[in-house]
Protein backbone atom coordinates (compact mmCIF):
# COMPACT_ATOMS: atom_id res chain seq x y z
CA UNK A 1 0.00 0.00 0.00
CA UNK A 2 1.54 3.24 -1.26
CA UNK A 3 1.02 6.90 0.17
CA UNK A 4 -1.08 8.58 -2.43
CA UNK A 5 -1.02 12.42 -1.88
CA UNK A 6 -3.06 13.17 -4.61
CA UNK A 7 -5.85 11.40 -2.72
CA UNK A 8 -5.10 13.37 0.02
CA UNK A 9 -5.34 16.75 -1.55
CA UNK A 10 -8.82 14.81 -3.08
CA UNK A 11 -9.88 14.50 0.17
CA UNK A 12 -8.94 17.12 2.38
CA UNK A 13 -12.04 19.37 2.05
CA UNK A 14 -14.16 16.70 2.72
CA UNK A 15 -12.30 15.70 5.97
CA UNK A 16 -12.39 19.83 6.53
CA UNK A 17 -16.05 19.56 7.13
CA UNK A 18 -15.55 16.81 10.08
CA UNK A 19 -13.07 18.88 11.61
CA UNK A 20 -15.29 21.74 11.75
CA UNK A 21 -18.25 19.66 13.21
CA UNK A 22 -15.28 18.17 15.85
CA UNK A 23 -14.37 21.48 16.84
CA UNK A 24 -17.67 22.78 17.03
CA UNK A 25 -18.85 19.22 19.53
CA UNK A 26 -16.04 20.30 21.36
CA UNK A 27 -16.61 23.52 21.93
CA UNK A 28 -20.35 23.32 22.32
CA UNK A 29 -19.37 20.06 24.82
CA UNK A 30 -17.19 22.30 26.61
CA UNK A 31 -19.67 24.92 27.63
CA UNK A 32 -22.26 22.12 28.36
CA UNK A 33 -19.95 20.08 30.89
CA UNK A 34 -18.75 23.64 32.44
CA UNK A 35 -22.14 24.39 32.91
CA UNK A 36 -23.73 21.12 33.83
CA UNK A 37 -20.24 20.13 36.05
CA UNK A 38 -21.11 23.96 38.44
CA UNK A 39 -24.88 23.12 38.68
CA UNK A 40 -23.79 19.76 40.10
CA UNK A 41 -21.27 20.98 42.35
CA UNK A 42 -23.33 23.88 43.79
CA UNK A 43 -26.22 21.11 44.01
CA UNK A 44 -24.27 18.54 45.73
CA UNK A 45 -23.39 21.28 48.26
CA UNK A 46 -26.89 22.07 49.61
CA UNK A 47 -27.38 21.17 53.05
CA UNK A 48 -30.60 20.10 51.35
CA UNK A 49 -29.72 16.26 52.00
CA UNK A 50 -33.25 16.06 49.61
CA UNK A 51 -31.80 17.46 46.65
CA UNK A 52 -27.91 16.84 47.51
CA UNK A 53 -28.26 12.83 47.51
CA UNK A 54 -30.17 11.91 44.46
CA UNK A 55 -27.30 14.44 42.66
CA UNK A 56 -24.65 12.44 43.94
CA UNK A 57 -26.61 9.66 42.55
CA UNK A 58 -26.97 10.70 39.31
CA UNK A 59 -23.44 12.03 39.05
CA UNK A 60 -21.86 8.68 40.37
CA UNK A 61 -24.07 6.87 37.93
CA UNK A 62 -23.35 9.00 34.56
CA UNK A 63 -19.71 8.67 35.28
CA UNK A 64 -19.41 5.14 36.37
CA UNK A 65 -21.14 3.83 32.67
CA UNK A 66 -19.40 4.52 29.47
CA UNK A 67 -19.67 7.53 27.22
CA UNK A 68 -20.45 5.47 24.21
CA UNK A 69 -23.29 3.71 26.15
CA UNK A 70 -25.12 7.31 26.95
CA UNK A 71 -24.21 8.31 23.77
CA UNK A 72 -26.70 5.46 22.64
CA UNK A 73 -29.30 5.82 25.38
CA UNK A 74 -29.84 9.61 24.08
CA UNK A 75 -29.94 9.16 20.41
CA UNK A 76 -31.73 5.78 19.81
CA UNK A 77 -33.58 5.14 23.40
CA UNK A 78 -35.00 8.55 23.82
CA UNK A 79 -37.13 8.39 20.74
CA UNK A 80 -38.77 5.97 22.05
CA UNK A 81 -40.25 7.88 25.01
CA UNK A 82 -40.47 11.15 22.34
CA UNK A 83 -37.58 12.70 22.66
CA UNK A 84 -35.75 13.36 19.51
CA UNK A 85 -32.78 15.17 19.06
CA UNK A 86 -30.85 15.60 16.05
CA UNK A 87 -27.36 13.31 15.98
CA UNK A 88 -25.01 17.09 16.90
CA UNK A 89 -27.19 18.15 19.69
CA UNK A 90 -27.55 14.26 21.25
CA UNK A 91 -24.20 14.05 21.61
CA UNK A 92 -23.16 17.55 22.72
CA UNK A 93 -25.91 16.52 25.53
CA UNK A 94 -23.82 13.28 25.94
CA UNK A 95 -20.49 14.63 25.78
CA UNK A 96 -21.45 17.40 28.16
CA UNK A 97 -23.49 15.34 30.66
CA UNK A 98 -20.56 13.25 30.95
CA UNK A 99 -17.96 15.13 31.14
CA UNK A 100 -20.04 17.17 33.37
CA UNK A 101 -19.84 14.80 35.97
CA UNK A 102 -15.66 15.39 35.76
CA UNK A 103 -16.04 18.99 35.98
CA UNK A 104 -18.30 18.95 39.34
CA UNK A 105 -15.44 17.38 40.63
CA UNK A 106 -12.98 20.23 39.64
CA UNK A 107 -15.58 22.53 40.99
CA UNK A 108 -15.64 21.10 44.22
CA UNK A 109 -11.61 21.05 44.97
CA UNK A 110 -12.06 24.43 43.81
CA UNK A 111 -15.02 25.80 45.63
CA UNK A 112 -13.83 23.72 49.09
CA UNK A 113 -10.48 25.31 48.70
CA UNK A 114 -11.94 28.87 49.33
CA UNK A 115 -11.59 29.61 53.24
CA UNK A 116 -14.23 29.00 55.24
CA UNK A 117 -13.71 32.25 56.48
CA UNK A 118 -14.75 34.08 52.94
CA UNK A 119 -18.45 32.54 53.62
CA UNK A 120 -18.35 34.12 56.95
CA UNK A 121 -17.26 37.07 55.47
CA UNK A 122 -20.10 37.22 53.05
CA UNK A 123 -22.68 36.58 55.65
CA UNK A 124 -22.04 39.40 57.74
CA UNK A 125 -21.56 41.27 55.16
CA UNK A 126 -25.45 40.73 54.84
CA UNK A 127 -24.30 39.25 51.11
CA UNK A 128 -27.70 36.83 50.04
CA UNK A 129 -26.46 33.53 49.39
CA UNK A 130 -26.43 34.33 45.20
CA UNK A 131 -24.52 37.54 45.79
CA UNK A 132 -22.19 35.27 47.89
CA UNK A 133 -21.22 33.03 45.00
CA UNK A 134 -20.92 35.32 42.36
CA UNK A 135 -19.02 38.27 44.32
CA UNK A 136 -17.13 36.19 46.75
CA UNK A 137 -16.71 32.30 46.12
CA UNK A 138 -16.81 31.74 42.32
CA UNK A 139 -14.52 34.50 41.62
CA UNK A 140 -12.02 33.00 43.59
CA UNK A 141 -12.52 29.43 43.08
CA UNK A 142 -12.39 29.34 39.44
CA UNK A 143 -8.94 31.01 38.20
CA UNK A 144 -7.09 27.95 39.87
CA UNK A 145 -9.46 25.57 38.43
CA UNK A 146 -9.06 26.75 34.56
CA UNK A 147 -6.36 24.26 34.05
CA UNK A 148 -7.93 21.20 35.09
CA UNK A 149 -10.99 22.28 33.56
CA UNK A 150 -9.15 22.87 29.91
CA UNK A 151 -7.13 19.54 30.54
CA UNK A 152 -10.41 18.04 30.77
CA UNK A 153 -11.91 19.58 27.56
CA UNK A 154 -8.83 18.25 25.67
CA UNK A 155 -9.70 14.71 26.65
CA UNK A 156 -13.23 15.13 25.78
CA UNK A 157 -11.98 16.25 22.24
CA UNK A 158 -9.92 13.09 21.59
CA UNK A 159 -13.11 11.58 22.85
CA UNK A 160 -15.34 13.11 20.44
CA UNK A 161 -14.96 10.26 17.37
CA UNK A 162 -17.48 8.53 19.79
CA UNK A 163 -20.20 10.34 17.97
CA UNK A 164 -19.27 8.97 15.30
CA UNK A 165 -21.74 6.00 16.40
CA UNK A 166 -24.67 8.41 16.41
CA UNK A 167 -23.77 9.40 12.70
CA UNK A 168 -23.09 13.04 13.75
CA UNK A 169 -20.79 13.60 10.61
CA UNK A 170 -17.41 14.52 12.94
CA UNK A 171 -13.77 14.29 11.05
CA UNK A 172 -13.71 10.27 12.26
CA UNK A 173 -16.91 9.58 10.16
CA UNK A 174 -16.22 11.38 7.35
CA UNK A 175 -13.00 9.81 7.56
CA UNK A 176 -14.48 6.18 7.42
CA UNK A 177 -16.85 7.03 5.12
CA UNK A 178 -14.36 7.96 2.82
CA UNK A 179 -12.23 5.07 3.39
CA UNK A 180 -15.87 2.72 2.88
CA UNK A 181 -16.25 4.20 -0.70
CA UNK A 182 -12.78 4.46 -2.12
CA UNK A 183 -11.43 1.08 -0.09
CA UNK A 184 -8.71 3.14 0.90
CA UNK A 185 -7.72 3.96 4.90
CA UNK A 186 -4.63 4.70 5.22
CA UNK A 187 -4.49 8.15 4.14
CA UNK A 188 -7.92 8.83 6.00
CA UNK A 189 -7.21 7.37 9.01
CA UNK A 190 -3.50 8.72 8.91
CA UNK A 191 -4.94 12.49 8.79
CA UNK A 192 -7.93 12.51 11.55
CA UNK A 193 -4.60 10.70 14.23
CA UNK A 194 -2.35 13.71 12.67
CA UNK A 195 -4.86 16.12 13.16
CA UNK A 196 -5.82 14.80 16.50
CA UNK A 197 -1.62 15.19 17.57
CA UNK A 198 -1.74 18.65 15.96
CA UNK A 199 -4.38 19.80 18.03
CA UNK A 200 -3.55 18.38 21.19
CA UNK A 201 0.08 19.28 21.28
CA UNK A 202 -1.05 22.79 20.45
CA UNK A 203 -3.65 22.51 23.65
CA UNK A 204 -0.68 21.40 25.85
CA UNK A 205 1.13 24.85 25.02
CA UNK A 206 -2.09 26.37 26.35
CA UNK A 207 -2.55 24.40 28.81
CA UNK A 208 0.54 25.25 29.97
CA UNK A 209 0.11 28.48 29.62
CA UNK A 210 -3.03 28.54 31.73
CA UNK A 211 -1.10 27.00 34.30
CA UNK A 212 1.34 29.38 34.55
CA UNK A 213 -1.40 32.31 34.26
CA UNK A 214 -3.92 30.93 36.57
CA UNK A 215 -2.45 28.01 38.63
CA UNK A 216 -1.93 29.81 41.23
CA UNK A 217 -4.01 31.24 44.31
CA UNK A 218 -2.66 34.61 45.98
CA UNK B 1 -22.36 56.05 77.30
CA UNK B 2 -24.72 53.04 77.45
CA UNK B 3 -28.18 53.78 77.74
CA UNK B 4 -28.57 51.68 80.68
CA UNK B 5 -32.32 52.70 81.22
CA UNK B 6 -33.06 51.98 78.03
CA UNK B 7 -34.75 47.82 76.80
CA UNK B 8 -31.75 45.95 76.20
CA UNK B 9 -30.44 45.97 72.60
CA UNK B 10 -29.26 42.37 73.09
CA UNK B 11 -31.87 40.11 75.07
CA UNK B 12 -30.15 36.35 75.69
CA UNK B 13 -32.63 34.04 77.12
CA UNK B 14 -31.21 30.81 78.52
CA UNK B 15 -29.40 29.47 75.05
CA UNK B 16 -27.71 26.29 74.70
CA UNK B 17 -25.27 25.44 71.96
CA UNK B 18 -23.59 22.08 71.81
CA UNK B 19 -21.20 20.56 69.07
CA UNK B 20 -21.35 17.01 69.09
CA UNK B 21 -20.92 16.13 72.37
CA UNK B 22 -18.85 18.76 73.34
CA UNK B 23 -21.33 22.10 75.37
CA UNK B 24 -20.29 24.72 74.68
CA UNK B 25 -22.81 27.28 75.69
CA UNK B 26 -25.30 25.85 78.46
CA UNK B 27 -28.93 27.89 79.35
CA UNK B 28 -26.80 31.19 79.49
CA UNK B 29 -28.77 34.29 79.59
CA UNK B 30 -27.61 38.17 79.33
CA UNK B 31 -28.33 41.29 78.23
CA UNK B 32 -26.92 44.66 76.94
CA UNK B 33 -27.93 47.68 77.03
CA UNK B 34 -27.62 50.06 74.09
CA UNK B 35 -24.47 52.06 73.66
CA UNK B 36 -22.75 49.57 75.95
CA UNK B 37 -19.35 48.34 75.26
CA UNK B 38 -18.70 44.57 76.90
CA UNK B 39 -15.79 42.81 76.73
CA UNK B 40 -16.19 38.96 76.98
CA UNK B 41 -13.24 37.15 78.57
CA UNK B 42 -12.26 34.01 79.76
CA UNK B 43 -9.97 30.56 78.70
CA UNK B 44 -10.38 29.09 74.68
CA UNK B 45 -13.45 26.99 74.71
CA UNK B 46 -15.17 28.91 77.12
CA UNK B 47 -17.50 29.88 74.77
CA UNK B 48 -17.27 33.48 74.34
CA UNK B 49 -16.30 33.53 70.56
CA UNK B 50 -19.67 31.52 69.82
CA UNK B 51 -21.53 33.78 71.47
CA UNK B 52 -20.66 36.11 68.96
CA UNK B 53 -21.00 33.81 66.17
CA UNK B 54 -23.87 32.94 67.07
CA UNK B 55 -25.16 36.45 67.40
CA UNK B 56 -23.82 37.39 63.35
CA UNK B 57 -25.93 33.63 62.59
CA UNK B 58 -22.89 32.07 62.04
CA UNK B 59 -24.04 29.41 64.09
CA UNK B 60 -27.71 28.61 65.14
CA UNK B 61 -29.00 27.83 68.74
CA UNK B 62 -29.76 24.68 70.49
CA UNK B 63 -32.47 26.10 72.74
CA UNK B 64 -33.68 29.01 74.43
CA UNK B 65 -33.93 32.62 72.38
CA UNK B 66 -32.47 35.68 71.17
CA UNK B 67 -33.81 39.01 71.03
CA UNK B 68 -31.84 41.36 68.77
CA UNK B 69 -33.19 45.71 68.83
CA UNK B 70 -37.00 43.68 70.01
CA UNK B 71 -37.05 41.45 67.39
CA UNK B 72 -36.52 37.47 67.89
CA UNK B 73 -33.19 36.24 66.11
CA UNK B 74 -34.10 33.27 65.07
CA UNK B 75 -37.53 32.70 64.87
CA UNK B 76 -40.55 35.15 63.25
CA UNK B 77 -44.41 35.80 64.13
CA UNK B 78 -45.90 33.67 61.07
CA UNK B 79 -49.32 33.20 60.59
CA UNK B 80 -50.19 34.36 64.33
CA UNK B 81 -47.51 31.77 65.33
CA UNK B 82 -43.59 31.81 66.27
CA UNK B 83 -41.57 29.97 63.79
CA UNK B 84 -38.20 29.61 62.75
CA UNK B 85 -37.02 32.42 60.66
CA UNK B 86 -36.54 32.20 57.14
CA UNK B 87 -33.58 33.94 55.37
CA UNK B 88 -35.84 36.94 54.40
CA UNK B 89 -35.61 37.80 58.39
CA UNK B 90 -32.46 36.72 58.94
CA UNK B 91 -31.55 38.96 56.29
CA UNK B 92 -33.02 41.85 57.50
CA UNK B 93 -31.91 41.08 61.32
CA UNK B 94 -27.81 40.91 60.31
CA UNK B 95 -28.53 44.82 58.85
CA UNK B 96 -28.30 45.35 62.71
CA UNK B 97 -25.26 43.37 63.45
CA UNK B 98 -21.76 43.68 61.92
CA UNK B 99 -18.34 41.13 63.07
CA UNK B 100 -14.76 41.57 62.77
CA UNK B 101 -12.81 38.34 62.56
CA UNK B 102 -9.84 37.04 63.89
CA UNK B 103 -8.44 36.43 60.75
CA UNK B 104 -9.60 39.69 59.20
CA UNK B 105 -11.43 37.47 55.90
CA UNK B 106 -10.93 40.56 53.74
CA UNK B 107 -12.19 39.49 50.20
CA UNK B 108 -8.95 38.42 48.71
CA UNK B 109 -9.65 39.67 44.92
CA UNK B 110 -11.15 43.12 45.31
CA UNK B 111 -8.94 46.15 46.53
CA UNK B 112 -9.53 48.07 49.49
CA UNK B 113 -12.10 49.99 48.58
CA UNK B 114 -14.12 47.22 46.90
CA UNK B 115 -13.99 45.43 49.96
CA UNK B 116 -15.79 48.43 51.78
CA UNK B 117 -17.61 49.57 49.09
CA UNK B 118 -19.35 46.00 48.01
CA UNK B 119 -21.67 45.12 51.36
CA UNK B 120 -23.66 49.18 50.98
CA UNK B 121 -23.99 48.69 47.19
CA UNK B 122 -25.04 44.85 46.52
CA UNK B 123 -27.69 44.89 49.96
CA UNK B 124 -28.42 48.59 50.12
CA UNK B 125 -28.37 49.81 46.97
CA UNK B 126 -25.92 52.65 47.56
CA UNK B 127 -24.58 53.88 44.45
CA UNK B 128 -21.35 53.47 44.29
CA UNK B 129 -20.33 57.35 43.94
CA UNK B 130 -21.79 57.72 47.92
CA UNK B 131 -20.88 54.10 48.79
CA UNK B 132 -17.25 55.56 47.57
CA UNK B 133 -17.29 58.37 49.33
CA UNK B 134 -18.51 56.75 52.65
CA UNK B 135 -15.87 53.91 52.44
CA UNK B 136 -13.82 57.13 51.80
CA UNK B 137 -14.34 58.74 55.28
CA UNK B 138 -14.05 55.57 56.80
CA UNK B 139 -10.58 54.64 55.61
CA UNK B 140 -9.96 58.01 56.60
CA UNK B 141 -10.66 57.02 60.09
CA UNK B 142 -8.80 53.74 60.11
CA UNK B 143 -6.01 55.73 58.64
CA UNK B 144 -5.81 53.70 55.62
CA UNK B 145 -7.20 56.50 53.23
CA UNK B 146 -4.11 56.06 50.83
CA UNK B 147 -4.05 52.57 50.25
CA UNK B 148 -7.66 52.26 48.65
CA UNK B 149 -6.54 51.24 46.03
CA UNK B 150 -4.37 48.39 47.14
CA UNK B 151 -5.22 44.82 47.35
CA UNK B 152 -5.48 43.17 50.61
CA UNK B 153 -2.17 40.91 49.92
CA UNK B 154 -0.42 44.00 49.62
CA UNK B 155 -1.26 45.10 53.40
CA UNK B 156 0.24 44.06 56.99
CA UNK B 157 -1.75 42.33 59.13
CA UNK B 158 -2.95 45.24 61.26
CA UNK B 159 -4.10 47.29 58.08
CA UNK B 160 -5.90 44.30 57.01
CA UNK B 161 -7.71 44.31 60.32
CA UNK B 162 -8.00 47.82 59.89
CA UNK B 163 -9.62 47.83 56.68
CA UNK B 164 -11.87 44.47 58.22
CA UNK B 165 -13.47 47.16 60.59
CA UNK B 166 -13.96 50.13 57.84
CA UNK B 167 -15.96 47.01 56.06
CA UNK B 168 -17.81 45.78 59.24
CA UNK B 169 -18.82 50.27 59.43
CA UNK B 170 -19.73 50.25 55.95
CA UNK B 171 -23.51 48.79 56.54
CA UNK B 172 -23.49 51.20 59.64
CA UNK B 173 -24.36 48.55 62.00
CA UNK B 174 -26.30 48.86 65.50
CA UNK B 175 -23.89 46.52 66.84
CA UNK B 176 -20.60 45.56 66.64
CA UNK B 177 -18.60 42.31 67.29
CA UNK B 178 -15.18 42.21 67.69
CA UNK B 179 -13.88 38.63 67.61
CA UNK B 180 -9.94 38.48 69.17
CA UNK B 181 -9.50 41.08 66.41
CA UNK B 182 -5.85 41.27 67.69
CA UNK B 183 -4.65 37.60 68.27
CA UNK B 184 -3.59 36.75 64.77
CA UNK B 185 -1.72 40.13 64.76
CA UNK B 186 2.64 40.42 65.57
CA UNK B 187 2.96 42.08 68.77
CA UNK B 188 3.65 45.47 66.81
CA UNK B 189 1.28 45.83 64.76
CA UNK B 190 -1.50 44.83 67.58
CA UNK B 191 -1.70 48.94 69.01
CA UNK B 192 -2.61 50.19 65.19
CA UNK B 193 -5.76 47.76 65.36
CA UNK B 194 -6.48 48.91 69.30
CA UNK B 195 -6.26 52.38 68.80
CA UNK B 196 -8.95 52.49 66.06
CA UNK B 197 -11.15 50.25 68.53
CA UNK B 198 -10.52 52.90 70.83
CA UNK B 199 -11.57 55.97 68.88
CA UNK B 200 -14.70 53.91 68.02
CA UNK B 201 -15.78 53.24 71.59
CA UNK B 202 -15.09 56.95 72.50
CA UNK B 203 -16.57 58.44 69.42
CA UNK B 204 -19.53 56.24 68.41
CA UNK B 205 -22.84 55.41 70.24
CA UNK B 206 -22.75 51.64 68.68
CA UNK B 207 -23.13 49.06 71.25
CA UNK B 208 -20.04 46.65 71.07
CA UNK B 209 -19.40 43.20 72.07
CA UNK B 210 -15.82 42.55 72.24
CA UNK B 211 -13.96 39.12 73.10
CA UNK B 212 -10.18 39.75 73.78
CA UNK B 213 -7.50 38.39 75.32
CA UNK B 214 -5.91 41.88 75.34
CA UNK B 215 -6.64 42.94 79.30
CA UNK B 216 -5.27 45.97 79.77
CA UNK B 217 -7.50 46.96 76.24
CA UNK B 218 -10.57 45.22 77.96
CA UNK B 219 -9.84 47.27 81.23
CA UNK B 220 -9.98 50.80 79.47
CA UNK B 221 -12.38 49.99 76.88
CA UNK B 222 -15.51 48.34 78.27
CA UNK B 223 -18.02 49.37 80.38
CA UNK B 224 -18.62 45.69 81.40
CA UNK B 225 -16.57 42.69 81.46
CA UNK B 226 -17.98 39.11 81.30
CA UNK B 227 -15.77 36.64 82.58
CA UNK B 228 -16.50 33.25 80.50
CA UNK B 229 -16.19 29.36 81.46
CA UNK B 230 -17.22 26.35 80.44
CA UNK B 231 -20.17 27.83 78.45
CA UNK B 232 -21.48 29.89 81.71
CA UNK B 233 -20.82 33.26 83.10
CA UNK B 234 -18.91 33.02 86.10
CA UNK B 235 -18.77 36.72 86.62
CA UNK B 236 -20.10 39.91 85.79
CA UNK B 237 -19.10 43.30 86.54
CA UNK B 238 -17.46 46.69 85.91
CA UNK B 239 -14.24 46.47 84.40
CA UNK B 240 -12.33 47.50 88.28
CA UNK B 241 -14.31 45.02 89.81
CA UNK B 242 -13.13 41.90 87.62
CA UNK B 243 -9.65 42.77 87.40
CA UNK B 244 -9.26 44.44 90.63
CA UNK B 245 -11.39 42.70 93.04
CA UNK B 246 -12.60 39.35 91.12
CA UNK B 247 -14.96 37.75 93.25
CA UNK B 248 -14.88 34.12 91.90
CA UNK B 249 -12.31 31.94 92.40
CA UNK B 250 -11.57 30.85 88.87
CA UNK B 251 -11.59 34.23 87.76
CA UNK B 252 -9.10 35.04 90.15
CA UNK B 253 -7.02 31.89 88.92
CA UNK B 254 -7.49 32.96 85.14
CA UNK B 255 -6.37 36.52 85.64
CA UNK B 256 -3.48 34.97 87.53
CA UNK B 257 -2.26 33.08 84.59
CA UNK B 258 -3.16 35.33 82.32
CA UNK B 259 -0.94 37.86 83.92
CA UNK B 260 2.29 35.11 84.44
CA UNK B 261 1.99 34.73 80.66
CA UNK B 262 3.12 38.22 80.47
CA UNK B 263 -0.23 40.31 79.52
CA UNK B 264 -0.66 43.54 81.73
CA UNK B 265 -3.82 43.99 83.20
Amino acid sequence: MEWDWAFVIQILPTLFEGVKITILATLLGSIVAAAIGLVIAIVRRSKNRIVSIPMGFVAEFIRGTPLLVQLYFIFYVLPDLGITLSPLVAGVIGLGLHYGTYTAEVYRAGIDNVARGQWEAAKACNLSSIQTWTQIILPQALPPMIPALANYFIAMFKETPLLSAITVLELMNQARSIANYNYRYIEPITLVGAFFLIISLVSVVGLRWLERRYGRID
Amino acid sequence: MPALNSPPIIEINGISKSFGAFKVLNDLSFSVAPGEKLALIGPSGSGKTTILRILMTLEGIDGGDIKVDGDDLYKMQRNGKLQPADEAHLHKMREKIGMVFQLFNLFPHKCVLDNVTLAPMLTKGVARKDAERHAMELLEMVGLADKAKSMPSQLSGGQKQRVAIARALALKPKIMLFDEVTSALDPELVEEVLNVLWKLCRETDMTMLLVTHEMGFAHDFADRVLFFDRGRIVEDGKPDEIFRHPKQERTQAFLKKIIAAGHRV
